[in-house]
């Protein structure tokens, strides 16, 4: 279980990071959706994982930590709202600046990473 | 009462910022009703905070236990004398913003009061909690409200400056959370003093994983102060920002510097065993890198406000070096710069702000414009500000930096602190004697009827209650410095507020 959950992380984490370093804001807002989901799995697995026992004294011989299930409650939510404003923000920014990149215009060397023969398929 | 003193700061502006979103204060046509409340809780908080500081001198420490919930378990707020001195410099630098903002600048948007009281509110909360989640949360508060006041007035420079903020900051925050979670798995704890006792326990393997929170955290501090190479963001996004807003952000950077303090002297402190001070070898050349290029910047700036935002990222710098000398004196010398620093760089901000008014479309750009109508006044306004950042005589930047050089003890410091402290003031004054000029002498002789309005009597009185600090600060320079003193050996009593904790019976 351990393995699985690690490489969840892991992918979660690198696809946000590298849907970050993107230049337009639609990438980047999905990048910064995956890396606010890996930062809650991560929070939730820092008290341990286990499989089968409670948040709650004396109902087992072994108990989960209830604390990262808040903060990663206080997690979600904040990160929601985060997620929801930079949506909007960037809804705006599309209307204000005329185009969807982060910096606001188009890179003047764009056409370099731009396959020259998109125009005629 | 006075037990609740801690969380009364906290309390003022949450309840007074609902309230003003509620009728009668509501809508646009009520605005001189927010104006009012807006004045009276800037009062109310200011009243507290002075309180708040008569109790810490009296019995130093204060804790409050929010539900009481007893350390390590519950959340902890902690009212020392640094926590306390911040808060009433939060509370001031408001209250000047908010009276430069009556002038007209606050009917721009429907919510500028209530978001400043909700700026304010996690800015207050961020100093006073002695727990890393909920600072966590209180940066969260602060942030969303330093995002939505970026973009009061509209525009589409704000946008773009916005953008990068937004996305920059909510980087910042998940990195926040996987240093916490990483503290947590190790530790056990977000308690920022009971951490500091368990950090000095733990075994070499988990030390590692430690030491990469502990790093973390310092990017994501960094990101906030503006320290290298985390800065770039600030001087756009501060010339691009409405003036009361950019004035009020001048305290967001010292958040992050304040965290750096407490963090890394209470938590990886002298008291961490093998993690002791494991930043210093990182901050020392940041913090030089982050004068020079700040300086670097200043000298290049196209106007006024871009020149200014690199003088924080200057500040910030210089802060950040009288963190990483590591003595109490050195703090000391720190929180008596930062104090002055923040209120003089929002004066400045506001100051700008003026001179742009009456410039017409030039602004506060260095270009040849007409004549400033209210030149007399708003260059006396200029001239003390600009020679209070510098740091000349008779004004508090010359007493800020003065101490900061003294407090260098080893001569391989003295080096590098005089070196890179005098010559960045050098500069300083270079690039603000150029901006001055261009200003105030050179205008075009053909146009010299000055159409635009008089500065309004609420800018001049916002704008002189900040730039005061600089002659007071001076004055009362002995006792200020005092305080400071006081406060930094208090900041690096760690076993003290171990004590004040009742952690070591509580663990046994």
């Amino acid at each position: 279980m351990e393995t699985l959950y690690v490489i969840c992380v892991g992918v979660l984490t690198s696809c946000g990071v590298y849907l970050c370093l993107r230049g337009r804001t639609f990438s980047v807002v999905v990048g910064l959706t995956m890396l606010s989901y890996a930062v809650n799995l991560f929070l939730f697995s820092s008290g341990r994982l286990n499989l089968k026992d409670a948040a709650i004294l004396g109902m087992s011989e072994s108990y989960a930590d209830p604390l990262p299930q808040a903060l990663t409650l206080t997690a979600i939510v904040i990160g929601f709202a985060m997620i929801a404003f930079v949506v909007i923000l960037s809804m705006r920014a599309r209307a204000d600046l005329g185009n969807d990149f982060v910096d606001g215009s188009e890179p003047a060397d764009s056409n370099k990473f731009i396959k020259p023969n998109r125009d005629k398929a | 009462m006075s037990v609740h003193l801690v969380i009364l700061p906290i309390l003022i502006p949450l309840i007074g910022g609902l309230l003003m979103l509620l009728p009668p204060f509501a809508g646009p046509a009520k605005y001189q009703y927010r104006r009012v409340a807006a004045f009276a809780l800037f009062i109310a908080q200011i009243t507290t905070s002075i309180a708040l500081m008569q109790m810490v001198m009296q019995n130093d420490g204060m804790l409050y236990a929010v539900g009481d919930w007893q350390p390590p378990f519950g959340i902890i707020l902690y009212a020392d004398q640094l926590s306390a001195m911040l808060v009433m410099l939060g509370s001031f630098l408001g209250l000047g913003v908010t009276l430069y903002s009556f002038a007209g600048s606050d009917r721009e948007g429907k919510y500028f009061h209530p978001l400043i009281q909700f700026q304010l509110l996690g800015i207050y909360g961020a100093f006073l909690t002695n727990d890393l989640f909920n600072l966590f949360v209180f940066f969260e508060v602060l942030l969303i409200a330093s995002y939505t006041l970026l973009m009061h007035g509209e525009g589409k420079q704000k946008t773009a400056a916005n953008m990068h903020y937004v996305i920059l900051n909510l980087i910042g925050s998940s990195l926040f959370l996987f240093a916490l979670g990483t503290l947590y798995g190790i530790t056990g704890t977000l308690n920022i003093p009971d951490m500091a006792l368990k950090i000095a326990q733990l075994s070499p393997s988990n030390q590692l994983i430690a030491q990469a929170g502990g790093s973390m955290l310092l990017v994501v501090f960094g990101l906030k102060a503006a320290m290298l190479p985390m800065h770039y963001w600030l001087p756009s996004t501060y010339a691009a920002a409405s003036a009361p807003v950019a004035a009020l952000f001048a305290i967001m950077t010292k958040v992050g510097v304040y965290c750096i303090f407490r963090v890394y002297t209470v938590v990886f402190g002298d008291e961490a065993g093998e993690l002791a001070n494991m930043i210093v070898p990182w901050v020392w050349p940041m913090a030089i890198i982050t004068i020079i290029l700040g300086t670097i910047g200043a000298l290049a700036s196209t106007n006024l406000r871009t020149l200014i935002g690199n003088l924080v990222v200057v500040s910030v710098g210089t802060l950040l070096i009288t963190f990483a000398l590591r003595t109490p004196e050195a703090t000391a010398a720190g929180l008596f710069y930062l104090l002055h620093s923040t209120l003089i760089t929002g004066a400045l901000f506001l100051i700008a702000d003026m001179l742009g008014q009456q410039r017409g479309k030039a602004l506060d750009y260095f270009v040849i414009a007409r004549k400033i109508k209210q030149q007399a006044l708003l260059g006396i306004l200029f001239i003390i500000g600009a020679m209070t950042i510098a740091g000349l005589p008779p004004f508090s930047g010359f007493l800020g930096k003065l101490i900061i050089l003294q407090s260098a003890a080893t001569a391989t410091q003295q080096i590098w602190v005089w070196s890179i402290i005098l010559l960045s003031s050098l500069m300083t004054i270079i690039a603000l004697s150029r901006a001055g000029t261009t200003l105030f002498w050179r205008y075009s002789q053909s146009n010299n009827s000055n159409q635009q309005p008089s500065v309004s009597k609420w800018q001049i009185s916002g704008a002189v209650l900040l730039l005061a600090a600089s002659p007071l600060l001076s004055l009362f320079g002995g006792s200020v410095v005092e305080y400071t003193d006081n406060a930094a050996t208090q900041l690096h009593d760690v076993p003290y507020l171990i004590d004040v904790m009742q952690l070591e019976e509580r663990g046994q």
